[in-house]
């Protein structure tokens, strides 16, 4: 087994040492013995990330907002539609159905960004809409990562849209496993039938995940049953769109 | 052969952004830049320019590292730029002589209080189709003229050249000291005041009377026409256009019909109608300007109502106020309430622009009371923004006579959801956003494209327009009309707070 990580321990003891109140560098390298430049590499990252914060005027360091909001949502709703709004743009022009981008609140997705099929045709707005999670492909993508809420929409039963919902724990479980492993979630008619939908996760700091983005359309456009080049190709395209909005966020795997 | 793209430089109040489209006017890759804003005083607001041309070769060398291509896949280059910001430039050097004195700035009140004489504000309105205000560029050249000893002399001699950012990118991008391209567009030369509205030339009675010499004006060009070749950066690429920021969204909106409108909502906002080939002149405090030019085809006009502080707003809420950490964020906390609380946000920061035109006038928060927090405020800021739309829709209803039936809407706060919402429920009509939301820089590459021919015509881009997201009015018409006439109290209070300074006190201020 590995032993303790030491920039880990080093960054868990600056943040006990800011705890006290705002210190320049040399004041935190001192108190811990560290070299400066190690230590501010660590400033640096725990800064990255929103648990350090630096004043401009005196360039001394604080304990960041993001450590006080640690149990709540890490990144804006509204920020993240903001952030994504272009690829949405994008991927809807590209694979000629509408998108949403949803994140999980409880066992249900909330659409936080939906931009419609351009065809021009009627349309309405679904931004904040909650979906079943266990039967859109944007809930499969958020529940494969956040174990906390899996756990909880497993523990209740799972309510059938159609034929085709995934209604056993089990084979919910085993569909999660592989969203993980290939990186991307579909469905095919398991919420409304001959719908299907295409999702992959976006991540943010660290790789963790934030939301999910995906297309929606009609089963024989991009369900499951579709075979060959253009289902693979649609696959690619989410993927793309979803490390692009990654890449944007500070979260380069995909 | 490989695939080729347009490059729009979008040069904006806050950033310059590089953005590289495909043939199917789609976002291939794009690279942002901010910059610094300097504050000197009260009303003052700079940029540096040499910053500025630093930032947009940053930003064009990211973004084609970003596509992974070289400069020959690039058929042409189009800029579209923040409108009447002022830069002043040494031909010999290069250099930018002070700072880039931006349109939200005020210092030129007194000027223009001055010129305007016993007429006022409209004294040149008939010839250039704008009033007199702190927001247009030919006073503020002769501002900087009058403020440096020998600077006027050396603007006659043509040592000292004149540019809005467009003009002082074309001339660095162009080569620099000591032949870049000194030009600027139609639209651009449309806000100096020193454009003649109808005979689209420097206009020597306008110049006179406002103390800019013509010798340091750059040459007038249709908007969308080769003005020439980079020699730095991407060296050999066709630079095809050039607009004003705000025209650039008219044209990426695909608005090519009279008729048709658009309003960008960021720093400010910008309501811009196309007029068609006819000069529509305002009645109802909106502006006559053009809208766009085609090769040697007859320019086509617009009306524009102009919101100095919309997204500022926010952002001086995030910054100023430090409420929020980041701008996205209003919409989260003005979803903490239900209602503005009674209270209204009117963001005079700079005076008012259209449809009241008070240069004199400063931002107020009325109704204040125990019960508003942080929320409310928040609320207030996106209702501002709201109303103050419906104020320049009003006057280009009555301007047109046509009472206006869908908004079109692009810029960067359409991401926000609730902002949208409320827009169409003051307005009363849907509200639509396009699927490409970054038209500034869409209308920039469209007119680029087409100079080169890499577009077709006007139709092959009106059918690359397609709708992302509808919001459609909710509000009860009584509630509605009584926050209107709530709004509308608050706007009087913030007229005349700024007082004419006494004869000989002009040092105090």
């Amino acid at each position: 087994m590995p032993g303790p990580v030491q920039s880990i321990e080093r960054a868990a003891a600056i943040l006990r040492v800011l705890a006290s109140g705002r210190l320049g560098l040399v004041e935190v390298a001192n108190s811990l013995g560290l070299a400066k430049a190690t230590t501010h590499g660590i400033l640096r990252t725990l800064q990255g990330v929103g648990f350090v914060e630096q004043d401009r005027a005196t360039g001394k360091y604080q304990l960041g907002a993001a450590l006080l909001h640690l149990g709540s949502s890490y990144l804006d709703a509204n920020e993240l539609r903001s952030r994504a709004i272009n690829w949405a743009d994008s991927l809807a022009a590209r694979s000629g159905e509408a998108v949403h981008i949803g994140r999980i609140l409880g066992t249900e997705v909330l659409i936080v960004h939906h931009v419609f099929r351009p065809d021009d045709t009627l349309q309405a707005l679904e931004i904040g809409a909650l979906l079943p999670a266990h039967a859109s492909a944007l809930g499969k993508v958020l529940l494969a990562f956040d174990a906390g809420a899996a756990e909880a929409t497993l523990a209740a039963p799972l309510i059938s849209f159609t034929r085709r919902t995934i209604v056993s724990a089990r084979a919910m479980t085993r569909e999660l496993t592989q969203v993980r492993e290939r990186g991307w979630a579909s469905e095919t008619g398991e919420m409304v039938v001959d719908q299907a939908s295409v999702a992959a996760p976006i991540r943010g700091h660290g790789g963790l995940v934030v939301g999910a983005i995906g297309v929606t359309g009609p089963a024989e456009r991009i369900g499951d049953d579709l075979h060959g080049s253009s289902r693979a190709a649609l696959v690619a395209l989410v993927r793309d769109v979803a490390r692009a909005v990654s890449r944007d966020l500070g979260g380069s795997r995909g | 052969m490989s695939e080729r793209y347009v490059m729009a430089i979008d040069q904006g109040t806050t950033s310059s952004r590089a953005i590289l489209f495909d043939h199917n006017g789609r976002l291939v890759a794009l690279a942002q830049r901010e910059h610094r804003q300097f504050f000197p005083r009260p009303g003052w607001v700079e940029h540096d320019a040499a910053e500025i041309w630093h930032n947009v070769c940053r930003a064009i060398t990211q973004a084609m590292a970003q596509a992974g291509i070289s400069p020959g896949q690039v058929a042409s280059l189009g800029i579209a730029n923040q409108r009447e910001t002022t830069v002043l430039w040494d031909r010999a050097t290069g250099q930018p002589v002070g700072h880039a004195v931006v349109w939200q700035d005020t210092r030129t009140d007194e000027l223009v209080r001055e010129l305007g004489g016993s007429v006022g504000p409209d004294r040149f309105r008939e010839a250039c189709g704008l009033p007199l205000a702190t927001y247009f560029a030919g006073p503020r050249i002769r501002w900087l003229l009058d403020g440096t000893p020998g600077l006027r002399e050396r603007a006659e001699r043509g040592e000292v050249l004149f540019g809005t950012m467009e003009t002082w990118l074309i001339w660095n991008l162009t080569g620099g000291v000591p032949e870049g391209l000194h030009v600027t567009d139609v639209t651009n030369a449309s806000r100096t005041m020193l454009m003649n509205i109808a005979t689209l030339a420097w206009d020597p009675a306008l110049c006179s009377a406002i103390g800019v010499p013509t010798s340091m004006l750059p040459e007038i060009r249709p908007s969308s026409r080769v003005f020439g070749h980079a020699r730095v950066m991407l060296p050999g690429v066709a630079i095809g256009a050039a607009l004003g920021d705000q025209q650039a969204a008219l044209f990426g909106q695909t608005c090519f019909d009279p008729g048709e409108a658009k309003c960008t909502y960021g720093t400010g906002s910008f309501l811009v109608l196309n007029t068609g080939a006819e000069l529509a002149r305002s009645t109802h405090g909106l502006l006559s300007t053009v809208g766009y030019q085609i090769e040697d085809e007859p320019v086509v006009y617009a009306l524009e109502g102009s919101i100095a502080v919309t997204g500022s707003l926010v952002q001086w809420f995030r910054d100023g106020l430090g409420l929020i950490q980041t701008a996205p964020e209003i919409e989260t906390l003005a979803r903490t309430v239900e209602d503005n609380g009674g209270c209204y946000i009117v963001p005079a920061f700079s005076g008012l622009f259209a449809p009241h035109w008070h240069s004199e006038a400063r931002g107020i928060i009325v109704g204040l009371t125990s019960f508003i927090t942080k929320g409310h405020l928040a609320r207030a800021v996106l209702e501002a923004t709201a109303w103050q739309t419906r104020e320049v829709v009003d006057a280009m209803n009555a301007d047109s006579g046509v009472a206006l039936a869908t908004l079109k809407v692009d810029g960067g706060m359409t991401a926000d959801h609730l902002l949208m919402q409320l827009v169409a429920d003051v307005l009363d009509v849907p509200v639509v956003r396009p699927m490409m939301a970054e038209t500034v820089s869409l209308g920039a590459a469209y007119a680029a494209g087409l100079a080169v021919g890499f577009w077709s015509d006007l139709d092959e881009l009106r059918r690359k327009w397609h709708r992302a997201s509808q919001w459609l009015p909710t509000m009860n018409p009584g509630r509605r009309a009584t926050e209107y006439d709530n709004w509308q109290r608050a706007v009087e209070r913030t007229f005349g707070w700024i007082r004419s300074p006494a004869p000989g006190s002009e040092h105090l201020r």
